[in-house]
């Protein structure tokens, strides 16, 4: 275990949102607003080719006429797309050049983060590419990799480097058309990660980005592609914070995994954007799209621990196209003060033989709303088609809620659903008897909610569930009594 | 030990604890023993410190010390326990995982570094064999889907393992069967010394023939009106409550 008892309590002590600070790094911003030139502008920035540059008007033409969404079962107010500013970078960031000449502010702020980008004290077999604001600062592990063939870097080098297989992929999971901010992004984004396994090779370490939104006044929009080739193996993490503001903050990212012939992806999330104070006042939309794709015999695992943001939009699921094909979702999603969280899954079973499994654990304290929503779609060509979905909900107090929105529409008569749910409420009665065994409040809730998040917290790689563990217990902190 | 000095308490305004006053010393067995509604659990869970009761007039003094401020997690570190009549479930959470968590927290309390966790499992292997549990047991969530006698077992468990000054027995006996029964009676009487006590809340003089009392003490009506030696358990046995009653309200 990385932490200590004492570093724990200590920890619990501290009741704001920790990773609230901002550093003072000289950046690159450019002014508000969204239109075309902004688009042009951004490409530009990036030395993109002509055809990226397209692919981005293509898809702000399309934004245009879209408009938001209103189905999800959130309130806030509508971010105004023009007091965004579209692209931020810190100034003397340079992706070319090595970890020694990276301002030392942005180190600084990496330790702050608790990730270590010094090759010397690198985190155990974890690849890091760190994305603040709008570019991708380092990635570490490059050499390692690339002796396997695996190319693991942010996705405006990949654009330059490996055009052919951005422009095989990009675009195929989730379409410029999907949705309004699936288009938003498409138009806008300034950074991600790109990852490609090779046939037949598995990834010996576990492929790491972490997302830092550090201006004021910007919206992040990564992109991430990750691509396994046929029989390869990949596990893949995605870590997000943000400084606490007062205004809200928007992030409206895009990801698309494809899994190709018996290739394996496992994708996994632990998301503590700034959530906002208890008043409810700030923290960061998050609006997200995460799709996958199949093929014959693959398996794509997502995994989801979701602490932070004011409002979150996201449904990570899986096309399941190839036969045999094997779809995952486990998530975790805690909702405190005035959070609204409305998250969830979509598998589409397309080919024969397909299974799902969807784990859904939502936690809910203060005046929050949790809402889970999940689609399972079997097509009419779906023979022998399985799905097992578990939906829990878990209350804290009288004040917040839990909803759960499942959707099946089956169109084979061979396909096997199954759905259960439960709603359970921390009784005072489990914590008094835990008090009676000498436990506190506070560590008898911790004790309660990793209980119940077990079957999802077992999913995730060892070092990140020690962190994830963390996560849900400073994000309830003061929730009970 | 332990003192109770007219104590009185209620819930929602309603008085439930009309003037307790008893005294337990180290080495003591006592036996509360009263009908249905007489106040047996109310007593239990307010000496073990439960909040939704709120003490109007007197006190229980531990070792000297009044408990009135003690949360009842630092009751707990002191030595009071409680098995309880109804123990909660914890879904997801292992007996181990929870004895190991709870005896931590004690130890951290009193200043103690976390037990070592090959010390750990000497401990449970040595109280699960004494109450005869089996070691699958041990790693089931906590009280989920367990039954009745299984429940009661675990509670002896985890006294065994926390190894109390005072425990507190709430109608331990019921939903056991008979060889349960004898189980978590020899388990009680194992983990009995000089130096703790044990207060042993029933309906019935059915545990009272494994756990022999020093005192029985009858309870009705949220006052104790009745105190003798074990023979008093087989006299309430013989005749009922309704005498106790009657005498109590001449």
């Amino acid at each position: 275990m990385a932490y200590t008892e004492e570093e724990l309590k200590k920890e619990l002590e501290t009741k704001e949102y920790e990773y609230g600070f901002y550093t003072d790094i000289e950046s690159d911003t450019f002014p508000k607003g969204l239109n075309e030139d902004i688009v042009r502008a951004i490409s530009k920035k990036k030395n993109e080719p002509e055809w990226m540059t397209e692919w981005r008007l293509e898809a702000f033409r399309i934004w245009e006429k879209m408009e938001e969404p209103e189905w999800a079962n959130v309130n806030y107010e509508k971010p105004d797309f023009q007091s965004i500013s579209y692209y931020s970078a810190p100034k003397k960031a340079d992706p070319n050049k090595s970890l020694d000449d990276v301002d030392p502010e942005l180190l600084e702020m990496y330790r702050k983060l608790g990730i270590s980008v010094d090759e010397q004290k690198k985190l155990q077999n974890v690849a890091v590419d760190i994305v603040v604001d709008s570019v991708s600062v380092a990635t570490t592990f490059k050499k390692t990799l690339a002796e396997k063939g695996i190319i693991f870097m942010p996705i405006s080098e990949a654009i330059q480097e490996h055009p052919e297989l951005v422009k095989k992929y990009m675009g195929t999971v989730v379409p410029k058309t999907d949705n309004f901010y699936a288009a938003l992004n498409s138009a806008v984004f300034t950074d991600g990660s790109f990852c490609y396994i090779p046939k037949g090779v598995k990834c010996p370490m576990e492929l790491s980005t972490y997302f830092r939104i550090n201006e004021g006044g910007t919206g992040q929009f990564e992109r991430t592609l990750v691509i396994a080739d046929e029989s390869s193996y990949v596990s893949y993490l995605e870590g997000c914070t943000a400084p606490s503001r007062d205004e809200n903050q928007l992030h409206a990212a895009v990801v698309e995994l494809i899994a190709l012939d018996d290739a394996e992806i496992k994708y996994s999330t632990v998301q503590n954007w700034y959530p906002g104070n208890a008043e409810g006042k700030g923290g960061v939309y998050n609006f997200v799209t995460k799709r996958g794709i199949c093929e014959n015999n693959s398996k794509i695992s997502w995994t989801q621990v979701e602490t932070g943001s004011a409002v979150t939009w996201k449904y990570p699921s899986c096309i399941l196209k190839g036969n045999n094909s094997v779809g995952e979702f486990y998530s975790i999603a805690v909702t405190n003060n005035f959070q609204q969280a409305d998250t969830g899954t979509k598998m589409v079973h397309l080919g024969k033989n397909t299974k799902s499994t969807i784990i859904s654990k939502g936690i809910s304290a203060g005046k929050s709303q949790n809402s889970y929503r999940g689609l399972v779609h079997i097509g009419s060509r779906a023979e022998n088609a399985r799905n097992f979905s578990q939906c829990d909900s878990l209350l804290m107090g009288n004040e917040c809620g839990a909803h759960t929105f499942p959707y099946i529409e089956a169109k084979n008569k061979t396909a096997q659903i199954e759905h259960e749910a439960t709603t359970s409420k921390i009784g005072e009665d489990q914590i008094f008897y835990c008090n009676q065994r000498g436990i506190d409040t506070e560590k008898a809730i911790a004790l309660i909610v990793n209980g119940f998040s077990k079957e999802v917290l077992n999913k995730l790689p060892m070092e990140f569930a020690v962190e994830a563990q963390k996560l849900l217990e400073i994000s309830l902190e003061g929730s009970v009594g | 030990m332990l003192k109770i000095n007219d104590l009185h308490a209620s819930v929602e305004d309603k008085e439930i604890l009309k003037g307790i006053n008893l005294e337990v010393n180290a080495g003591e067995v006592h036996a509360i023993m009263g009908p249905n509604g007489s106040g047996k659990s109310t007593l239990a869970s307010v000496i073990a410190g439960k909040e939704e009761f709120e003490v109007t007039k007197g006190n229980v003094v531990l070792d000297g010390e009044d408990l009135e401020d003690d949360a009842p997690e630092d009751r707990a570190h002191k030595g009071v326990f409680l098995s309880f009549q109804y123990p909660v479930e914890i879904p997801g959470v292992s007996v181990t995982n929870f004895m190991k968590t709870a005896i931590n927290e004690s130890r951290k309390a009193k200043g103690l570094e976390d037990m070592p966790a090959n010390q750990m499992l000497k401990l449970i292997r040595e109280k699960a064999e004494m109450l005869e549990i089996d070691r699958k047991f041990l790693s089931r969530s906590l009280n989920e889907g367990f039954s009745g006698g299984e429940k009661k077992r675990n509670e002896i468990f985890q006294m065994a393992m926390l190894e109390p000054k005072l425990a507190i027995l709430d109608e331990t006996d019921s939903g056991l069967d008979i060889d349960a029964l004898r189980i978590v009676a020899n388990g009680v009487n194992k983990l009995k010394s000089k130096d703790n006590a044990v207060i042993v809340i029933t309906h019935y003089q059915r545990l009272l023939e494994y756990i022999v009392p020093d005192f029985v003490h009858v309870l009705h009506n949220g006052k104790i009106v009745k105190s003798g030696g074990k023979e008093l358990a087989l006299e309430l046995e013989a005749k009922g409550y309704d005498w106790i009653k009657q005498e109590a309200t001449v």
